[in-house]
């Protein structure tokens, strides 16, 4: 499987610099190395889900007692977030760090994968939710250092979209 | 049995623990009970209440954690009873106030009242200590024993359909939403 394990590595080293000690997850292709590395680091605490919105109640309350976390998760599980995100995490002023596989752009071959795509960026803009693409290396310390400060100091959710020629590796 | 009084049966307890509720009624009647600093009401995003909790006691093992949750909510996160168990914080405590109905939005009948049964579902979830309670000395006695477990549990309250007349309460949601932060933060520090 074409992931890229230096990009994953490179991704969560980053969460653990900004000081992101618990990770909810549902696994995607994707994520399959970052929810590894969570799962083997004794340092991180890895909430394994059954649906994606529950990781804005469980990172709502991390925050709220003290401890910094992170949501990985695909683009149609960020929509099937969308009412806690709106009714828990905005209404309450929560920061919350997302983490979004943006499947279903140029090059996807899944066709089941092809919807989300094209709405992911909108559905972002319409909740007001800053976001910003993770393409190359060179965009992951410093996007996900940046981003994690901006939701600490707007209390609000931020997105990272992890996109295709940073996450997936052409054999 | 009424909620209102289930609540006022335990309430003393709870200056002890950290208490996440749902809205509507549960929200409305703990604080006409008397409000504290470490009750959270979470006035929106239904069936997330105990998903809360779930943040709150993996964060902070040393507090025990109390959710104060509804028929109509945790029936829009079934799957949430399969990550408590799952991950079985046994600092947590959470209640499911089964009154057959959603009351705040005119009593319309949940699935509960044609026998969908909450305990039996979080207990095929995997959450060992789940149970239906159906007095108040039932719920005091299960509330109580729950406490002094060192286990996850599920206590299921089958209650009456009635609540307040009204909703809307004196503390505003960012109000309660930053003393109850703070009120974790300070308790992080007494113990250090």
């Amino acid at each position: 499987m074409p992931v890229s394990i230096s990009s994953s590595k490179l991704i969560y080293q980053s969460l653990k610099d900004v000081g992101v000690r618990l990770v909810s997850a549902l696994p995607e292709t994707w994520l399959v190395h970052l929810i590894r590395m969570a799962e083997e680091d004794r340092e991180m605490q890895l909430v394994r889900l059954a649906k994606e919105e529950e990781g804005v109640g469980i990172s709502a309350g991390a925050h709220l007692a003290g401890v910094s976390s992170a949501m990985l998760m695909q683009n149609h599980g960020f929509l099937a977030s969308v009412n806690g995100i709106v009714s828990c995490a905005q209404l309450y002023r929560i920061p919350l760090l997302m983490l979004i596989s943006h499947r279903g752009e140029f090059g996807e071959r899944d066709p089941w994968q092809t919807e989300g795509g094209g709405v992911t960026i909108h559905v972002l803009d319409a909740l007001r939710i800053p976001h910003a693409r993770l393409e190359s290396p060179d965009h992951v310390g410093t996007r996900i250092h940046k981003a994690h400060t901006l939701a600490k100091s707007a209390s609000r959710p931020v997105a990272l979209l992890l996109c295709r020629d940073l996450m997936w590796e052409e054999a | 049995m009424k909620r209102r009084d289930a609540m006022e049966a335990v309430y003393g307890q709870l200056d002890r623990c950290v208490v996440v509720t749902i809205m509507g009624a549960v929200a409305a009647e703990l604080q006409s009970i008397g409000h504290r600093p470490n009750f959270f009401y979470l006035q929106h995003a239904m069936g997330l209440a105990s998903s809360m909790g779930l943040g709150i006691a993996l964060a902070r093992p040393e507090l025990k954690v109390v959710v104060f949750d509804g028929d109509g909510s945790i029936l829009m996160n079934l799957g949430g009873l399969t990550t408590l168990a799952r991950y079985r914080p046994r600092n947590l405590v959470h209640v499911v106030f089964d009154n057959e109905s959603l009351l705040s939005v005119g009593g319309f009948p949940t699935a509960t009242s044609t026998g969908s049964d909450i305990a039996g579902m979080a207990l095929a979830a995997g959450i060992a200590r789940a149970s239906t309670v159906r007095t108040l000395d039932a719920f005091r006695a299960a509330f109580f024993d729950a406490l002094a477990t060192d286990d996850l549990t599920t206590i299921v309250a089958k209650v009456e359909a009635v609540g307040p007349s009204g909703y809307v309460t004196d503390l505003s949601l960012l109000e309660n939403r930053y003393q109850f932060q703070r009120y974790l933060r300070e308790a992080r520090s007494v113990e250090r």
